[in-house]
């Protein structure tokens, strides 16, 4: 087997241990599904009615940004469990086995892939509910869902690495958030960006998760065609913009991520 | 025969603390043999470092023949390490985490299988092989834990701490288990706190104390070098004490203590057996009787107080 057949087959493995932990504690995966159904209802029902958009229904607008915002906070998760992994005696065992050094974080964001799977599942059945509809084509579709997972597999390596960094489950988790709250509301994710004041409009427009929202909006077809956006270009190209993002993501955060576990668990 | 594990000068440190200060040790090939030493001693480090979960910061150390910090990928083909926590996964059974294991040595799925099951059958975990780990009591979990350590037959097995927080039983039990799985020739380095446990398993004992190896030997070397055996002689009421004394002197290697009744007389001797002989039958042509006499052989405890207790002023 090539070394890439030998790290396949091994992140492989660790991802199908991770996929019977589910199972076997669903509480973690119940919770990252909360999160998006609890900022669904907040703001589609609570604050969204202060909020006017033209041509559009704000909860329509809103659900596109509370896919991404499920997935970054499902992202957060990746980091804790493997703050909480590297801290038991199992990931000494792994490292004195001659597997490949990437196996542990392969198999963690792989599996990682299906509890993102479900948050998505969760919201869109939950968008359909309240008046969110796909009104493009089944492929724009098909496409904008694989963006979205691919992008919360990049996020997830991003959260590996504060993980690895902090060690604590519990810093993780506070320290997770601290990033993934103001990431995910300054953006076009909850309101249009040409509402904020100007700073923040250049801010907003070169969020990653500008570009993502932007592109299931586009993809899903819920924003006119018509409707003004930023001159900045990752509003104007949001599916390239992001597949750019989650290149630049995966190129820093894996080599870091994977060189980060080996400094956490040799200490 | 051939050295399993060589270790020279191994220095480790972790910001202001002296973890390792210049270890040096080796383990032929096919025996067992117990570090030893109190908490903090640097017993673990030793092990992380010989099964490359960190490098030293100087000195050098091979396994089986291959330099730990340049040849770690090799290294980690022949060792299996069971560490001080417990490293299986307590939401899977004790046949999943087998499985798992085994795929990751790339045995294939049904090889990993089979081999998980003949584990569990020879560490007799077959009735629990099916419960997840987290319902195991401690022992159970020790010994799944070595099973997973044998998935290959390793060239060097590391145990750390193997029986630390079990009672008695399991730990007998547990001893037992290393026993058998040393008989195949298997090299085994194991740490421990438990002096009796060094006793009973290693051929060699190797102290440690403040990241320095402090003392050397089979455990019976250990005994006799450190606080060295002492015939111990108990007279009739009423015996002679001063042609007691005089006889003792002349069997022993140093002072004749005597108890305040004048009836219990202890002396270091250098072969215990026939200095047994010899003070019988001095004590016997004084016309002293005598009521119990015996050599007592010091404890690995008395050792080990002696080598790593410093306030204590030692002279044996």
């Amino acid at each position: 087997m090539s070394t890439l057949g030998v790290a396949f087959h091994e992140g492989a493995v660790v991802a199908k241990r991770n996929l019977r932990m589910i199972l076997r504690v669903p509480e973690l995966l119940v919770n990252a599904a909360v999160a998006p159904i609890m900022m669904t209802l907040l703001f589609g029902f609570v604050i969204g009615g202060a909020i006017e958009l033209d041509g559009v229904s704000y909860r329509e607008f809103l659900m596109d940004g509370i896919f991404v915002q499920a997935v970054l906070f499902s992202a957060v998760n990746t980091g804790t469990v493997i703050a909480s992994d590297i801290t038991t005696g199992i990931v000494d065992r792994l490292r004195s086995m001659p597997i490949s050094r990437s196996a542990v974080l392969m198999g963690r964001t792989s599996s990682d892939v299906v509890n993102n799977l479900v948050v998505v599942v969760v919201t869109a059945v939950l968008g359909l509910v309240i008046g969110w509809r796909v009104r493009t084509s089944f492929l724009d579709a098909l496409l904008g869902f694989v963006v979205l997972l691919v992008f919360a597999y990049a996020l997830s390596w991003l959260m590996a690495v504060v993980g690895l960094a902090m060690r604590v489950p519990e810093v993780v988790s506070s320290t997770g958030f601290t990033i993934a709250i103001p990431l995910g509301f300054l953006s076009n994710a909850y309101v249009p960006i040409d509402t904020m004041p100007g700073v923040l409009q250049a801010v907003a427009a070169w969020n990653p998760i500008s570009a993502v929202v932007q592109a299931l909006r586009d993809l899903f077809g819920n924003m006119p065609a018509n409707a003004v956006r930023p001159d900045a270009w990752p509003m104007q190209h949001p599916v390239a913009a992001s597949l750019l993002w989650i290149v630049v993501l995966l190129a820093v955060f894996i080599p870091l991520a994977t060189r980060q576990y080996w400094k956490a668990v040799s200490r | 025969m051939t050295d399993a594990i060589v270790a020279e000068g191994l220095g480790k440190r972790f910001d202001e603390v002296t973890a390792l200060d210049g270890l040096d040790m080796v383990v032929p090939e096919g025996t067992i043999t117990g570090l030893l030493g109190p908490n903090g001693a640097g017993k673990s480090t030793t092990v992380r470092l010989l099964t490359t979960l960190m490098t030293p910061d100087s000195g050098r150390a091979e396994v089986a023949g291959l330099d730990v910090v340049t040849r770690a990928a090799e290294v980690r083909r022949v060792i299996s390490l069971s560490g001080q926590h417990t490293a299986v996964d307590g939401n899977l059974t004790g046949f999943e985490n087998l499985e798992m294991l085994g795929e990751l040595l790339h045995l294939g799925r049904r090889r990993a299988r089979t081999r998980a099951d003949e584990l569990l059958a020879r560490f007799d975990l077959v009735e629990v092989a099916g419960r997840r780990v987290k319902d195991y009591s401690g022992g159970t979990r020790r010994r799944l834990d070595l099973a997973a350590s044998l998935i290959r037959t390793p060239a060097v097995l590391f145990l750390d701490e193997p029986t630390t927080g079990l009672d008695t039983r399991s730990r007998m039990g547990l001893w037992d288990t290393i026993t058998e799985l040393v008989a195949g020739g298997t090299t085994l380095l194991l740490t421990t706190q438990y002096l009796e446990e060094a006793d009973r398993l290693a051929d060699q004992v190797v102290v440690v104390d403040g990241g320095r190896v402090v003392a050397r030997g089979t455990p019976h070397e250990l005994k006799r070098e450190v606080a060295g055996e002492r015939l111990e002689i108990t007279v009739a009421p009423g015996a002679d004490a001063a042609a007691a004394r005089a006889a003792l002197a002349g069997v022993g290697t140093g002072a004749v203590v005597v108890d305040d009744l004048g009836r219990h007389f202890s002396v270091p001797v250098d072969d215990g057996v026939d200095a047994l002989l010899a003070g019988a039958h001095a004590l016997r042509a004084a016309g002293v009787p005598v009521v119990d006499a015996a050599v007592r052989t010091p404890t690995l405890d008395d050792v080990f107080l002696a080598l790593t207790d410093k306030d204590q002023e030692y002279s044996g």
